[in-house]
């Protein structure tokens, strides 16, 4: 089936070829990481993470989103899922990868990430994800290609493929759980000490996920000759206004605890997200788009005539997916090591080499992602009887 | 022919096993024990504890003194970058609101709020940094110590957002060329590890205190076995009214602060 990816238009080999020059980029500026090591990155003694952690943290949303297409085909039976639980599972497996990808740029000293293997610490909540994150990525490697291989030959998918399906689901919670325990068993960081991390995390992954692949359905659609199906995008954006709405509210449940019960370690962070604290105020603005963001989406997704409109519901996406981007991939990490546990406010401002590596391992997983749906698209196209040359899966133009 | 090569083979065999053989039956005797010149394998004058740990006495600090922190970093080749987003640390001083916030008010004195207290490693008897390590770079000995491995460390930093002291330095850059003189009795670090104070088990294992310990000329710091009721530190904890930086998130800290 791989040399399904090798035959495609001529936007197709444009959009590869500008994911290549944006991979070799990132690989060219993380050599200069590797030489002169994180201090290129805008992190510091003070905040010790930054925009590779906080990507990895977002993407792992994405990854465990599949599992909305899943659930409700393989438990409800809902058909019309039918055809696009391989684009949520081919998402899953690009995610994952993004997500492994961050983690190795973070590392200080990557030449030792065996000693993770070699000497494995099961207190460690680092080592559980990664024993989860690699178990969540073969699991859906492996589903996807068996399913599609089985499209092609249009014979049912074997039984076993359906008893790794029904694990899935509870690995793509498990994966979002670990990860956010990452964060919310550490004692003295106020910011992420609270049990509702977990919930907030996949309320708004459930969000985040559904919303791109909406958009890549809708990309599918008008550029790459494969309709989902319009009951399969209404039945997507409905679970995108659920998650989201949950996902508010999961943020303002925090919002009451923190404030009503007035404590200042608690109190710090949230200030200095959306008021500024001592003058600084980095990503004030960032986090007001945010929220404005959030708020006009569900305002769009909850209402059946806007979300009904191809282009409107394509808006309201792109806001739930920037907005949770905002939520996780800026302002989360970065904002649990502010103040800091000596007091002390230290800005974070990601260096140009950190954008450029962090664009690099994006542009990594869009190229899977396209190869991936390049392939599915084909096999579809065999399926579904349109013209099999022109399928091509064109993610940008 | 034949027999030559029978022989041959026998002979080749025999001349196998001869050196198979003392591999396998070494005596335990014979072997090799791994020296470190001029130390032997329990040094007899060693500084033992159950428990390490230091009281510091801020009131004796002189103003603006900076012998404990000097001493410190001059013994374990600490670098100085001059700037505060790449610095390491493993000792140094904190106003009484940052090393003591939860406890501050608007009535303290001048003399207390320019009170400057040196903070450093707690060598938690509960340390977060050490349960969530993934690869046990960072692990806490029976004596209390809390140690790192440089050479295991794989720089994933989780150990940092773990402390709630802010006591762990990142090796953002290559600390080497940023050593003012380096002492050749403690190894140097390499880039993308993480570090921090190690309660100088270095030169216990030679029967020394602590070189910040040593440093003071106020005696401001006082070291020991917090686990020997005869202990002079255990003596100072059990007179004096003395508090440890955030107790109430279960960490145990092992440094305490007469007041």
């Amino acid at each position: 089936m791989l040399e399904k990816a090798l035959k495609g238009s001529r936007g197709y080999w444009v959009w590869i070829a500008f994911l290549l020059a944006v991979v070799a980029t990132g690989f060219f500026f993380y050599l200069r990481q590797l030489d002169y090591g994180l201090g290129v990155t805008g992190m510091s003694r003070d905040v010790s993470w930054g925009l590779y952690i906080a990507q990895f943290t977002f993407l792992v949303g994405v990854a465990a989103s599949a599992v909305m297409l899943v659930l409700p085909y393989y438990l409800h039976d809902y058909k019309a899922f039918g055809k696009i639980t391989v684009l949520g599972e081919f998402l899953a497996v690009s995610a994952v990868i993004m997500c492994v990808l961050f983690v190795f740029v973070d590392l200080g000293q990557p030449s030792r990430v065996m000693n993770v293997l070699l000497h494995p610490a099961p207190t460690s909540i680092l080592f559980w994800d990664m024993i989860v994150l690699s178990g969540y990525l073969l699991i859906n490697i492996i589903i996807g290609w068996v399913i599609l291989s089985c499209n092609r030959k249009e014979i049912p998918p074997p039984q076993w493929v359906k008893q790794l399906i029904y694990l899935s689901i509870p690995w793509a919670i498990s994966i979002h759980t670990v990860t956010a325990f990452i964060y919310a068993g550490l004692p003295g960081r106020s910011f992420w000490l609270t049990a509702i991390m977990a919930p907030r995390f996949l309320a708004s992954a459930f969000a985040s996920g559904p919303a791109l692949l909406i958009i890549v359905c809708l990309i599918l659609k008008r550029y790459g000759r494969f309709d989902a199906g319009e009951k399969a995008i209404q039945a997507l954006s409905k679970i995108v206004a659920y998650a989201l709405a949950v996902s508010i509210f999961f943020v303002l449940v925090e919002v009451f605890t923190v404030f009503y019960s007035g404590m200042p370690e608690h109190e710090a962070p949230f200030i200095y997200l959306f008021a500024g604290l001592e003058g600084h105020h980095n990503l004030v603005p960032w986090m007001w788009t945010s929220a404005v963001l959030a708020f006009a989406a569900l305002g769009m997704l909850i209402l059946p005539p806007i979300r009904r409109k191809e282009g409107l519901l394509a808006i309201a996406c792109i806001a739930v997916f920037v907005s949770l981007w905002i939520e996780k991939g800026l302002g989360l990490v970065v904002t649990g090591f502010i103040p800091s546990p000596l007091e002390q406010i230290t800005e974070y401002f990601p260096t140009g080499t950190e954008i450029a590596i962090t664009l690099g391992v994006w542009a990594v997983g869009f190229l899977i992602l396209t190869l991936f749906y390049q392939i599915f698209v084909a096999v579809r196209s065999g399926i579904d009887g349109v013209r099999h040359d022109e399928a091509a899966a064109n993610m940008k133009d | 022919m034949t027999s030559n090569r029978r022989d041959f083979l026998k002979i080749a065999g025999a001349s196998a096993l001869t050196l198979m053989t003392p591999a396998v039956f070494r005596p335990v005797w014979a072997q090799d024990i791994t020296r470190i010149p001029g130390q032997s394998i329990t040094p007899a004058k060693a500084l033992t504890a159950k428990r390490w740990a230091m009281a510091v006495d801020p009131l004796k600090c002189r103003d603006g003194c900076v012998d404990c922190i000097a001493a410190c970093h001059a013994t374990h080749n600490v670098p100085d970058f001059g700037n505060r987003k790449d610095e390491i640390k493993w000792i140094w001083t904190e106003p009484f609101a940052a090393a003591f916030s939860g406890e501050n008010h608007a009535y303290y004195g001048q003399s207390i709020q320019n009170m400057q207290l040196p903070v450093l490693c707690n060598h938690c008897a509960n340390p977060p940094c050490v349960r969530v390590c993934p690869t046990k770079a960072t692990f806490k000995r029976p004596d209390g110590i809390v140690m790192m491995d440089y050479h295991r460390c794989i720089g994933c930093r989780l150990c940092m957002a773990a402390c709630p002291y802010g006591a762990r330095s990142m090796n953002y850059r290559d600390p080497r060329p940023f050593i003012a003189k380096i002492n050749p009795d403690f190894p140097t670090r390499t880039k993308g590890v993480v570090e921090k104070c190690n309660f100088c088990e270095e030169r216990l294992a030679k029967g020394l205190l602590p070189a910040c310990v040593l440093a003071c000329e106020q005696k401001a710091l006082v070291f020991g076995d917090v686990e020997n009721p005869a202990s002079e530190i255990r003596l100072a904890l059990g007179k004096r009214f003395n508090l440890r930086r955030r107790a109430h998130l279960g960490t145990a800290p092992q440094v305490y602060y007469i007041l």
